[in-house]
């Protein structure tokens, strides 16, 4: 085999590489990408009941009902409040008042039923998503004194 | 006064630095020995300088001097002496300015231990550093200065966040550093070498110590982290694909490959080039890291916009440096010869594979991390790609690598043998489907296990029986095999100890994420729960106080028929400078797996406890282990050493 051959079948190689890597990624991008939405959003019903998604935004003072490991809390942006329910423990920095996001689906009545809910934020304790669903709603004022 | 100096210092280091790339660059291109000596002086100096900047602020935190800003913002004169050390890197400043003083340390090790490379070689690679260092002091002393006074100092500080006040923590971001700045090391090589026009085999061997060292400060700071996150969050994770973790992952990944590359060049000469990109591609990325953290893109695009100064500094620097030395690769890469020929089937192919792979996979990783980032600059719209998008990914691409993993080192350099190779794999092959027997007999339900364990399997087998071929068993004699055993060069241990090492991790992420099981739920003292064969009792709750947090406590009794009789104690603490909480997990490692509580909410009727069995992961952690010793060990070869530190001849 002379140099030639081989430098084609390095490149072969590398082609189908990167083909392979492109057709996992596309693939796996049309299932996978969660899309981000706010409780107004929501209510204008531009979510599809069923679609895994995140939603956001701060969590209604007095709304946290705890019944053994079942929880179930409104969040607001301010505007419009939706449901949520989750099983499990809930983040270290879950509070009443404070920003949070959650991943899950949403039912018919457009209650949310939560896999995962995270309070991860940053310094000023509010994950951006938040902060921008709520400057969305025009509420980020009010957003910031609660 | 201290504060004053240690200001002085890092505008002094700036100055440093900036002789540093001067004179070296210029005194290489002149052959100008003086000033290529003045260009060494200067890393030292550099270096000194930066340890006085950083010994300064070091004593502002232990004494809580709250007249610095980042001392009352991120310290309290509460908290413990050790993470009031922790907390000199616990912040944006005290980290770059660590980031730095690492990167001045290699530009000294080089100074100091690279006499043996040829002088111009040395000086560039110096100068090099000595560019890095002058684009991030410049950073820190225009938009990041760590000795900003305030007036009046308050009486006490902000405290650092408490979920950082661990001692895992403490040593992971030095540890990151070490390894993401180590790279720098690679890539001032690889622009070194573009400058000579050079790349031969004494380069490979020159590079491979240095990217060595930064491999492995950097597994070990990306474990550290990974189990950081696994006791620390509370919720048993280790890997989360949160693109903070993904940005250390991307240099180790291609840092990888370049250690595999390296190796080619060193032996045959060949796939050249492609090492210099690599270099080049790994220190880039590890840049790329630095901003996406530094620049606080990754909690807000808006965050970014808002407080550009920081982000545009970094991006500019990042400009500049990577598309600086891509250009400089596409003017003088051409100039450099195709080396050693090899036929497809070698160990130089199996090495290629691996490069191929893992450079795939980095790109996956890449285009998950930046590509909501680049959504969102875009059209406004938030979307996120978490685990599922990596299982898909990701992972497919790391399978062939095992596969590739338990075949390449079997293969012979230049041409080899499919008749001889297909011999020697039948007994491996034989062992792993064995091994897939005794999984499946184990756990019937679900085929992943047994294909993911036996992959492991099939690269311990086959590193094993490679260490066995090397010493000629089952050729000679034990006796005999013992001698060559003894005889056969360290790296050769490295490379089996850091394969299997990976091969074992592999089996801890299999069993932890196929076979853990777990209990949540609301429990009353007295009350007991099953999990995994083990019997869980809670005693009664408990409530204390620490040195700066209160806490509250579950006594867990826990009995099993071999592993039991003891007592667990999951805590919840209030950190009231913060008013943050904190959940600290009790875990029990066995052998087979680690029982792991935490306490969740606390309520009138009682406590929702976590209880869960999690399979294999000290196995993950004992191989992430065996690779830093693996690494180590190659690191001690004499063949190794002599080729780049403390070498004794000027060639």
């Amino acid at each position: 085999m002379g140099r030639k051959q081989r430098r084609l079948i390095i490149i072969a190689l590398s082609a189908l590489c990167l083909a392979a890597a492109a057709a996992l990624v596309m693939l796996a991008f049309r299932d996978n990408i969660v899309f981000f939405f706010g409780p107004t959003e929501i209510k204008e019903g531009k979510v599809q009941p069923g679609k895994r998604i995140k939603i956001g935004g701060l969590v209604v003072e007095g709304s946290v009902v705890k019944a053994g490991e079942k929880v179930s809390f409104s969040i607001t942006d301010g505007s419009e409040n939706v449901d949520i329910s989750y099983v499990g423990i809930l983040p270290d920095l879950f509070r009443e008042g404070q920003g949070i996001v959650a991943e899950g689906v949403l039912n018919q009545n457009l209650a949310f039923t939560a896999s995962e809910v995270l309070a991860k934020h940053d310094e000023n304790y509010m994950p951006s998503e938040v902060a921008d669903a709520l400057k969305k709603s025009g509420h980020w004022k009010e957003g910031e004194e609660q | 006064m201290i504060n004053e100096i240690g200001h002085f210092a890092l505008v002094l280091a700036l100055g440093l630095a900036a002789a540093q790339a001067l004179f070296s660059l210029l005194g290489a291109a002149q052959r100008n020995l003086t000033w290529m000596t003045i260009g060494r002086r200067a890393a030292y100096l550099q270096f000194f300088a930066l340890t006085l900047s950083f010994a300064a602020l070091t004593k502002a935190f232990l004494v809580s001097d709250f007249s610095l800003l980042v001392v009352a913002e991120n310290s309290h004169s509460a908290k413990p002496l050790i993470f009031k050390f922790a907390g000199v890197w616990g912040n944006h400043e005290g980290s770059i300015l660590l980031w730095v003083l690492i990167l001045a340390l290699f530009g000294a090790a080089v100074s100091r231990f690279g006499r043996g490379l040829p002088t111009t070689l040395q000086a560039r690679v110096i100068g090099v550093q000595g560019l890095i260092g002058l684009g991030f002091l410049a950073f820190i002393v225009a938009t990041s200065d760590p000795f900003v006074r305030i007036f009046p100092a308050p009486l006490d500080g902000r405290d650092l966040n408490p979920l950082l006040q661990d001692i895992g923590l403490a040593i992971h971001p030095p540890m990151l550093y070490l390894g993401y700045v180590g790279f720098s090391m690679a890539f001032a090589f690889a622009i070194a070498a573009l400058l000579e026009g050079r790349v031969d085999a004494a380069w490979g061997r020159w590079v491979r110590p240095w990217t060595l060292v930064a491999w492995i400060f950097l597994t070990g700071g990306i474990s550290l982290g990974s189990w950081w996150a696994y006791y620390e969050l509370g919720w048993g994770g280790w890997w989360f694909w949160d693109p903070v973790e993904n940005v250390s992952f991307m240099p180790w990944l291609t840092g990888t490959a370049l250690l595999h590359s390296a190796i080619v060049v060193e032996k045959r000469e060949a796939l050249r080039s492609w090492t210099i990109l690599l270099a080049i591609l790994t220190f880039s990325l590890s840049l790329i890291g630095t901003f996406i953290v530094r620049s606080g893109l990754l909690t807000s695009v808006h965050a970014f916009a808002v407080d550009p100064e920081r982000g545009v500094f970094i991006l500019l620097l990042l400009a500049i440096a990577i598309g600086g030395s891509l250009l400089l690769f596409a003017w003088r890469a051409p100039d450099m010869k195709g080396g050693g020929l090899f036929a497809p089937i070698s160990r130089e192919g199996g090495l290629l594979l691996n490069n191929l792979l893992l450079a795939t996979a980095t790109a996956t990783v890449f285009i998950g991390t930046l590509y909501p980032l680049i959504i969102e600059a875009i059209n406004g719209a938030k979307i996120s790609i978490g685990p599922p998008f990596y299982n898909q990914t990701f992972v497919p691409i790391m399978l062939p690598l095992l596969v590739a993993m338990g075949i390449g080192p079997l293969l012979p350099w230049k041409r080899g043998d499919m008749a001889k190779l297909a011999g020697r794999l039948k007994l491996v092959l034989l062992l792993t489907l064995f091994v897939m027997g005794l999984v499946y007999w184990q756990d019937r339900e679900q085929l992943w296990p047994m294909f993911g364990i036996g992959l492991a399997a099939w690269v311990i087998i086959s590193a094993l029986l490679e260490l066995a071929n090397r010493v000629g068993l089952p050729k000679v004699s034990v006796g005999n095999a013992w001698q060559r055993a003894k005889g056969l060069p360290r790296a050769a241990y490295g490379m089996t100890l850091a394969h299997i090492g990976l091969a074992v991790a592999v089996i801890g992420m299999v069993g932890s994420s196929f076979w853990t099981e777990e209990f949540i739920g609301l429990m009353k003292p007295g009350d007991s729960q099953e999990v995994a064969g083990y019997h869980f009792k809670l005693e009664k709750m408990e409530a204390f106080q620490g040195p700066n947090y209160q806490a509250r406590r579950a006594v867990v009794t826990v009995n099993a028929s071999d592993d039991g009789g003891y007592v667990m104690k999951p805590e919840q603490r209030l950190y009231p400078v913060r008013k943050q909480n904190t959940t600290e997990a009790a875990i029990r490692t066995t052998f087979l797996g680690d029982v792991y509580v935490t306490l969740g909410e606390v309520q009138k009727d009682g406590v929702v406890l976590r209880i869960s069995f999690r399979s294999l992961i000290p196995w993950l952690w004992m191989g992430a282990l065996l690779l830093v010793l693996g690494g180590l060990l190659s690191l001690s070869d004499r063949r190794v050493r002599v080729a780049a530190p403390a070498a004794g001849k000027r060639t």
